[in-house]
């Protein structure tokens, strides 16, 4: 349970974007979050509210979009998303897969701000 | 009034990932062989950790250790009976070891006078999955009291890790661990790892680990 420290990050590298749009007003902020990334949606809105008050991200919305675990399945020769963490095996195939191109992301997407005149 | 989308791509964990790559690029340069251990609380990190450090002084190795804990400097005592360099990290309520608490703990150490620096982490199966430490290996322990589903329910962990240790193992047939399953369990959420079946206690399985860890260190990424 980061999910505090994570959401500080975020005020962090928001506000540090929002110095090149002064005055702005943040409506939105949206993450990318691999389902590797050990964070829960939930307990992110959970805390979101109160951790972004007297922040310039209060009153934004948080949109989390949760990305599946892409791993590359060499005998297929060709990415495959897995349908759960239970198996890290190729669903077409069934060979254990070890190489992740997707899961482990944790990032700020984009904001959406407005603007005064 | 105009609403606006900027793109920023941003990593939420960059400061940490960019102090984690800067940490590794030390390690490497000075030639030592970085782990981070992770686990539950009582798994028996740090009794593993205990055996290990004596063990690897009495080879002649050159060996330091970290250890987080929320309070208390208990571990760090226990490990420097070893005769090792220890240094206890306490999160104060931090759920994990960060690329900055590494840091500033390291200060007064030379790390090319170590051979193996060992980062016990705060007992947690979920957040220092997140938190690069600079580390090559990072090892994932499981005790044989916790249950052979473990991996399966902590998958983001487990599939983060380099290597596995299964500690405990004098307890196994008390407990009615079933070893294969706990094998496979741990297979089957990161193919291809290495595992080594310990105990602290009776020294069973450590031999595998000590050479593990030699080739580790002498093969350079």
């Amino acid at each position: 349970m980061h999910e505090l420290s994570i959401i500080s990050s975020i005020v962090e590298s928001v506000t540090e974007s929002l110095a090149a749009y002064p005055g702005a007003q943040v409506l939105e902020v949206r993450l990318r979050v691999g389902a590797l990334a050990s964070v829960v949606e939930d307990s992110l809105q959970f805390c979101y509210e109160i951790a972004t008050e007297d922040t310039p991200l209060a009153g934004s919305k948080l949109v989390v979009n949760v990305l599946p675990v892409v791993m590359h399945c060499d005998p297929c020769g060709q990415d495959v998303t897995l349908p759960s963490l239970q198996s890290f095996r190729c669903p077409q195939c069934g060979e254990p897969v070890g190489d992740l191109r997707q899961g482990r992301e944790l990032e700020i997407e984009s904001i959406e701000i407005e603007e005064n005149p | 009034m105009t609403t606006r989308i900027v793109e920023l791509r941003k990593g939420i964990l960059k400061k940490n990932d960019e102090l984690a790559a800067g940490l590794r690029q030390r390690y490497t340069a000075a030639g030592v062989l970085v782990l981070n251990l992770v686990s539950s609380p009582g798994t028996g990190k740090t009794a593993f950790l205990e055996l290990t450090l004596r063990e690897l002084r009495a080879r002649g190795a050159r060996v330091a250790a970290l250890v987080g804990d929320l309070e208390t400097d208990n571990d760090a005592r226990r490990l420097a009976a070893s005769g090792a360099p220890v240094r206890q990290i306490n999160t104060h309520g931090i759920c994990h070891l960060d690329a900055d608490m590494i840091s500033s703990h390291l200060g007064g150490w030379s790390l090319d006078e170590l051979d193996y620096l060992f980062i016990e982490n705060v007992g947690n199966l979920v957040c220092p999955s997140s938190y690069d430490l600079g580390e090559k290996v990072r090892v994932a322990l499981l005790s044989v009291t916790e249950g052979e589903d473990k991996p399966l329910k902590y998958p983001t962990l487990f599939n983060s890790a380099d290597a596995a240790v299964i500690t405990k193992m004098d307890l196994a047939v008390p407990c009615g661990f079933d070893r294969e399953l706990a094998l496979n369990n741990i297979s089957e959420i990161r193919p291809g790892i290495r595992i080594f079946e310990t105990s602290a206690k009776t020294g069973a399985g450590m031999e595998a680990w000590f050479d593990y860890l030699a080739v580790e260190r002498s093969s350079r990424k």
